[in-house]
């Protein structure tokens, strides 16, 4: 088995939990080595050493420069000496920059957008297409290490009870103009009710809603149910909604134990979004929507009369 | 200010189309248009070059497809280079970066916008190509963008909230959906699009090599293309006004009230 390097994202010592699905994947296929870049290595070292990583090899802080340069330059260098086998990431926004410059500096494919890797003759990335209804396997054909972009929630997160990684230094070279991006300050929305990505019930919202005053009839719901408000993109390029509320391909990805789509068609872009979810409720008047195919349960009808009716029959 | 935007001719998502099985890969022989996610960063590009300044865009096709490049004409951008080639056929995203950046290094900009993900390939990974490429600096997933002198500022989306950005020009930044409210080409736009220039190329005029492109130049190889497991089919029943008490019955089953 050769060595998989695997993107370790964390921040102020909290390793993001795409990071430990990833080590998950990874100890099956090899020796798994973290790679990072910020200022708290020793502090996660322990956590990604229970969850199969044996080293960590970290930048260190990174003094306002983003992730993406610094250590996709950081990375070529040393897979030129190294020759990982693989090096995966998380779909995140951090995990797309790195692999992006890491993919131009190495003139090295990556495989997006996967939901698993097998091993079969070389590393075999599982891409679904078309909503979920097709997946696509792919293979790298040349000598370079592989560069897979997996999503979210595609593996379980699980210690093994491995003993701490060894903390290693990973060294940037100069990088000129393309370091000269710099974070001047962060800000965290606060949002009250569980995270969307996290939450045990998500209620999505989408275009047969009508206009954008009637997506409080999913907050509501979402309230009422304990769970997280969703939307599709649909509502959300229309300005309805924030983009952090988008579930799809190109917003988050969630699996909650119940899913309710009020007023969404099931555009391949949603359902690609959510289509992992345990169990899934769909109310749309119009019975050829997509979103059909895959609800557990589906009520062919108005939102605007179901959704104030369920309303009223959840009380207080 | 000189702003070059790089665009993407996707056929309409409304029709995904399927896979060719000869090529493994998208079917794109149907009329291509704009894709939507581009849109953002032709709007931002207009509102950020005012008056003054000068929105090129850039895009690649096999087959000369002008029909999605002249929506974003209409909308106002006043030029267009437009990579053609046979040979660009089945290009994944770094060979797709490799064609962009030559395109853009000809054309010269301050500032290149690009949407952080197309919409029918979404492999999210051209943007940060393309700079790496260019040797540019880059922000992606903004959310808000302004230019301030030789610096532009970016509101950068990231998992929690947002990271205030700044970045020396020339840069790259890779705009999210929403940034903008993008306009709908007016009839005078529409007309004014027919006489824009529309410079095409080949990847020979870029001293681009075609054998390091396309399907055969990409380094990667589709063992197989398989159905998903498909999820069993629910129970579908019409409103007729108890709908609403499916839905508790079910939550109820499911012990979520």
């Amino acid at each position: 088995m050769g060595t998989i390097w695997v993107h370790a994202e964390t921040n102020n010592g909290a390793v993001s939990t795409i990071t430990l699905e990833l080590l998950a994947k990874a100890r099956e296929l090899g020796d798994v080595v973290a790679v990072h870049a910020g200022g708290d290595a020793e502090q996660v070292a322990a956590e990604l050493g229970e969850h199969g990583a044996s080293k960590i090899l970290s930048t260190g802080d990174l003094d306002g420069g983003l992730p993406g340069p610094a250590l996709g330059s950081a990375l070529a260098d040393l897979a030129a000496s190294e020759a990982p086998q693989a090096i995966l990431f998380g779909t995140t926004y951090g995990g797309r920059d790195v692999a992006g410059r890491l993919s131009a500096k190495l003139d090295a494919p990556v495989i997006t957008n996967i939901v698993d890797i097998v091993d079969s003759d070389g590393l075999v990335g599982i891409e679904p297409v078309f909503g979920g209804t097709t997946n696509v396997n792919t293979k790298f054909t040349g000598s370079k290490p592989g560069i897979f972009l997996v999503r979210p929630k595609s593996f379980n997160a699980e210690p093994t009870g491995g003993s701490p990684a060894e903390v290693g230094a990973l060294t940037v070279p100069e990088l000129g103009a393309t370091g000269s991006a710099k974070v001047v300050s962060q800000f965290v929305e606060e949002s009250d009710g569980p995270k969307l990505d996290e939450a045990g019930v998500v209620v999505s919202g989408g275009r047969g809603l009508g206009e954008a005053d009637k997506y409080q009839m999913i907050e509501d719901l979402a309230k009422k149910l304990g769970g997280a408000a969703g939307a599709s993109r649909a509502i959300v390029d229309a300005g309805w909604v924030p983009y952090s509320y988008q579930v799809g391909q190109t917003g988050k990805v969630v699996k909650p134990d119940v899913y309710i789509a009020a007023g969404i068609s099931g555009a391949t872009q949603h359902m690609v979004g959510m289509k992992g979810s345990k169990t899934i409720i769909a109310i749309n008047k119009d019975p050829e929507a997509p979103i059909f195919s895959i609800a557990d349960l589906g009520i062919i009808g108005d939102v605007h009369k179901v959704l104030p009716a369920l309303l009223a029959a959840l009380g207080e | 200010m000189k702003v070059a935007v790089c665009v993407k001719q996707i056929p309409d998502p409304a029709d995904p189309g399927e896979i060719d099985p000869n090529t493994k890969t998208l079917k794109r022989d149907t009329k291509l248009i704009l894709d939507e996610s581009d849109s953002y960063g032709v709007e931002m590009a207009l509102q950020l070059v005012g008056d003054d300044g000068e929105v090129v865009l850039v895009s690649m096709v096999p087959n000369n497809e002008r029909n999605g490049l002249n929506n974003a004409l209409a909308m106002g951008a006043h030029s267009a280079l437009l990579v053609s080639d046979d040979a660009l056929s089945g290009t994944d995203a770094l060979g797709t970066a490799k064609v962009l950046a030559a395109a853009i290094k000809r054309i010269g900009a301050d500032l290149v916008l690009a949407a952080t993900e197309s919409s029918d390939g979404y492999t999210g990974t051209v943007p940060e190509q393309v700079a790496e490429l260019l040797g540019l600096p880059s922000v992606t997933f903004a959310k808000e963008v302004s230019v301030d002198g030789g610096n532009v500022a970016v509101k950068r989306q990231t998992e929690d909230g947002y990271d205030e950005v700044t970045c020396p020009l020339p840069a790259l930044v890779s705009v999210t959906a929403g940034v903008v409210e993008p306009r709908y080409p007016s009839f005078k736009g529409i007309m004014a699009a027919k006489s824009k220039p529309v410079e095409e190329l080949g990847l020979a005029d870029l001293g681009i090599d075609a054998a390091s492109v396309g399907w055969a130049g990409g380094g990667q190889e589709i063992v197989s293309i398989e159905p998903a497991p498909a999820r069993e089919a629910g129970e579908i029943i019409e409103d007729e006004g108890d709908g609403h008490e499916r839905i508790v019955a079910f939550l109820q089953e499911l012990k979520v009230i």
